[in-house]
């Protein structure tokens, strides 16, 4: 199969229509706009509906009633305009509707900068709006990946009736690498559930629940699914982590860049192993039986999935962190030497 | 025997959840029966907003999809533009609409999107019990607004059907009352009006209908209905405002 | 073949996003694994714009660089900023027209070469980056001349423009060949 050379946001957009994808909603924002801009040119192309939203509130709706009329719909973002479209995701997770959200994070908070970034962890794991709210978060950590995971977010997403998000980062999404794209899929029919007109008998989509024990139900529901997911979808790559001096933990962007450190701290001769979660909800807690003498958890935020590794250990190991903020991408060689650092006997969790 | 009334085919055969007096049923009755006058039942999707009427989706037989405050609109958008060939209309109150949700009607309505917009206007927040909403009235007292509502602190009200009539991508905007049956009449004609601006393919169609709300503004139903006219009317003017016969031929800046 | 990890710098307006995309397409064509990674923040206005290319036989791992193995240095300040960063015995190649210095490192390899001056010649004067592609290629093949004619049939469409590239990247090489650095 031939190699294209694509930007990692272009890339996602094409592998969206590929999946089927028709419809996609969303608001410019750097550094995702590659995204829409592709979607523009070539969605309507496809047979799609390309809009531009007013904003990402009124995006995330767009996308609500597109998912409940059943059609395979997405929205991409950057960071702040994430924050706008969690209202948005509380409903779609409240009323079961399926569709994909791609996140390229940004530095902030607030305004920040455009710079790659990975400080909306907690947003995507744990704040995706009110009430008992998740969705399962994909995080690529090449472009070749982020087209696979788009595919998989539309199958995920319509397996549960839930949203998938995709969370990238700036550098992903502005790097280009070459990519094999999948064939395209079959653009599906409605769900039987979608309001298509009350031909065959009247549907409702609603995430409202009035009477407490009502509400208590579709919430058990919603939790059991959370369960299924948790079983069933965690994802992740180790490579040497049993045994190790030093186990790094990193995703996405940071996960490449460890690569390369490990490769670096490796020829110094130490037992290094990367673990890269690749859901980061479910968070793949399995992964953590294995036991390396120390963890490491690198990421771009001031430390944020290092909470989630410190549930995983339980305390069987030092759970240690490297952390760079406000856009500042860690290299290679900084974390080489932080992985060093931890591998000293002396070295105490941060 | 000749029927001369009954039950329109789209109006569910269930008590509603509305306080004695309050009009929605009135206009719940009026879209039911224009939905029944166009045939487009089984092609129509409403979308309820957030206040009052959220669960209009009990009353009306057609399918439905409930937004979150002020975004009805967008969810529309959202369900037209997948689904062209139906028939989308949101339902919403005048928080929803003129407050938390002006931006999201404002630009359904400069997109010209395909819908047509039922807005009921009660001059406050009912559901939640009466706070002072975007058409309150200069001096009327909410619970948000005990000394009356001041024009200097709060503005003054907003007139929605106007102010939509003035963008090019709405077809019809008309503003009616409910408040007698002379009046209802006018009504049910303007809101088969806004449908057929979304059937023709003309634009957004927009009704705005003054509202009664007996309960938070502390009258019987009747004298709400009077109310309505001797203090609401003359703030809100009924009428047409728009009227588009054609669909317009947008100005191309590439021509 | 070791990777190779370039860092191509110089203002806004000079081409070097364009030269590392040509360098990436190039590397598809061979086959090779390439990653393309613009600065694309704050620093891509005014100031130096400036990208990373990272060419292997190898799935790359990480595609940003600290210390690279090649600096193509387009103007004064990337010289000043990326020359501490290069790889000991990796390689500089800078546009002598308007880079008013050498490099001082002893542990590296240094080509300078007039790229302006001889795109201006050449009646092309945006071609300066593709005149320095050249100059790198003479001394360094990190990829084969095929490859670079096919990149850079993928990024110019127009027939004109992309002779006129083969033609600065044949001066780029024979400026190495014949030395031009100033003394």
């Amino acid at each position: 199969m031939s190699r294209v050379l694509m930007k990692g946001n272009e890339a996602m957009a094409e592998a969206a229509i590929r999946a089927g994808c028709r419809a996609y909603f969303g608001y410019p924002i750097t550094p995702q706009s590659e995204l829409p801009e592709y979607m523009a040119r070539h969605l309507p192309a496809a047979g799609g509906v390309f809009l531009q939203a007013e904003s990402e509130v009124a995006a995330i709706n767009m996308v609500y009633g597109a998912a409940g009329a059943g059609a395979r719909v997405m929205t991409s973002t950057s960071s702040p305009g994430f924050s706008l479209m969690t209202e948005g995701l509380s409903y779609l997770v409240g009323a079961r509707l399926p569709c994909v959200v791609v996140t390229v994070m940004r530095g902030g908070p607030g305004l920040g900068n455009i710079a790659p970034s990975q400080a909306d962890y907690f947003q995507v794991t744990r704040g995706l709006g009110h009430g008992d709210v998740h969705a399962i978060v994909l995080a690529p950590s090449t472009v070749q990946e982020a087209v696979e995971l788009v595919g998989l977010a539309f199958a995920l997403a319509e397996r549960y009736r839930l949203p998938v998000i995709v969370a990238a980062d700036g550098l992903l999404g502005q790097m280009m690498e070459p990519v094999e794209l999948p064939p395209a899929l079959p653009v599906p029919q409605a769900p039987p559930w979608a309001t298509t007109g009350a031909a065959t008998g009247r549907r409702v989509i609603s995430s409202i629940h009035l009477d407490p024990e009502a509400l208590e139900r579709h919430v058990l529901e919603l939790v059991a699914t959370y369960d299924l997911i948790a079983a069933r979808e965690p994802r992740w790559e180790a490579d040497g982590v049993e045994g190790a001096d030093v186990a790094v933990v990193a995703y996405g962007t940071t996960a490449r860049i460890a690569r390369s450190a490990v490769a670096r701290a490796r020829a110094r001769g130490l037992a290094v192993g990367l673990l890269r979660p690749i859901t980061l909800w479910p968070f793949p807690i399995a992964a953590f039986a294995s036991a390396p003498r120390r963890w490491l958890v690198a990421e771009m935020s001031s430390g944020q999935m290092v909470d989630d590794v410190r549930l995983a250990v339980e305390g069987r190991a030092p759970v240690l962190r490297y952390t760079r903020v406000g856009g500042v991408v860690p290299t290679p060689v900084e974390l080489a030497e932080a992985i060093v650092r931890a591998a000293r006997p002396a070295a105490v969790p941060a | 025997m000749i029927r001369v009334a009954g039950r329109p085919r789209t109006l569910l055969d269930v008590p509603t959840h509305y306080c004695p007096g309050c009009t929605h049923g009135i206009i719940h009755r009026l879209v039911a029966e224009t939905i029944d006058a166009l045939a487009i039942r089984e092609r129509t999707i409403g979308v309820a907003s957030v206040g009052c009427s959220v669960f209009i989706y009990d009353y009306l037989d057609v399918d439905f999809q409930q937004a979150a405050h002020g975004r009805a609109p967008a969810v529309a958008t959202g369900i037209k533009r997948v689904l062209p060939d139906r028939v989308v209309f949101t339902y919403q109150g005048d928080g929803d609409l003129a407050s938390i949700g002006a931006a999201e009607i404002l630009h359904a309505a400069a997109r010209g999107e395909r819908i047509t917009v039922i807005y009921v206007n009660n001059a406050l927040y009912g559901m939640t019990g009466g706070q002072m909403a975007p058409t309150t009235l200069p001096g009327m007292r909410t619970t948000t607004s005990p000394e009356g509502r001041d024009v200097r602190r709060h503005g003054a009200p907003l007139r929605m059907a106007e102010l939509l009539a003035s963008l090019d991508g709405v077809a019809y905007a008309a503003r009616e009352a409910v408040s007698s049956p002379a009046r209802i009449h006018r009504a049910r004609r303007a809101v088969e009006a806004a449908f057929r601006a979304q059937l023709d393919d003309r634009g957004l169609g927009i009704v705005e209908l003054l509202s009664t709300c007996p309960v938070n503004w502390g009258l019987e139903p009747t004298d709400a209905l009077a109310w309505c006219e001797a203090h609401m009317v003359p703030v809100f003017p009924l009428g047409v405002f728009k009227d588009v016969r054609r669909a317009r031929e947008p100005v191309d800046a590439r021509a | 073949m070791p990777a190779h990890e370039i860092v191509i710098a110089g203002f806004g307006g000079q081409g070097v996003l364009f030269l590392g995309e040509v360098l990436a397409h190039a590397a598809v064509r061979e086959g090779r694994h390439v990653t393309w990674l613009p600065a694309y923040g704050p620093e891509q206005r005014g100031g130096t714009a400036h990208c990373t290319v990272v060419i292997d036989d190898e799935p790359i791992a990480s595609p940003v660089v600290a210390d690279p193995t090649v600096l193509i240095a387009l103007n004064r300040p990337s010289l000043d900023r990326f020359e501490r960063a290069v790889r000991p015995g990796g390689l500089i190649v800078l546009d002598a027209t308007l880079v008013d210095r050498l490099p001082a490192r002893a542990d590296v390899h240094s080509v300078a070469v007039p790229a302006t001056a001889i795109a201006a010649e050449l009646g092309a004067p945006r071609a300066a980056n593709i005149v320095l592609l050249g100059a790198l290629l003479a001394v360094a093949p990190i990829l084969s001349e095929a490859a670079i004619r096919a990149g850079l049939e993928d990024k110019v469409r127009d027939p004109a423009r992309r002779a006129a590239n083969l033609t600065a990247l044949a001066r780029g090489a024979a400026a190495v060949r014949v030395p031009a650095v100033p003394t």
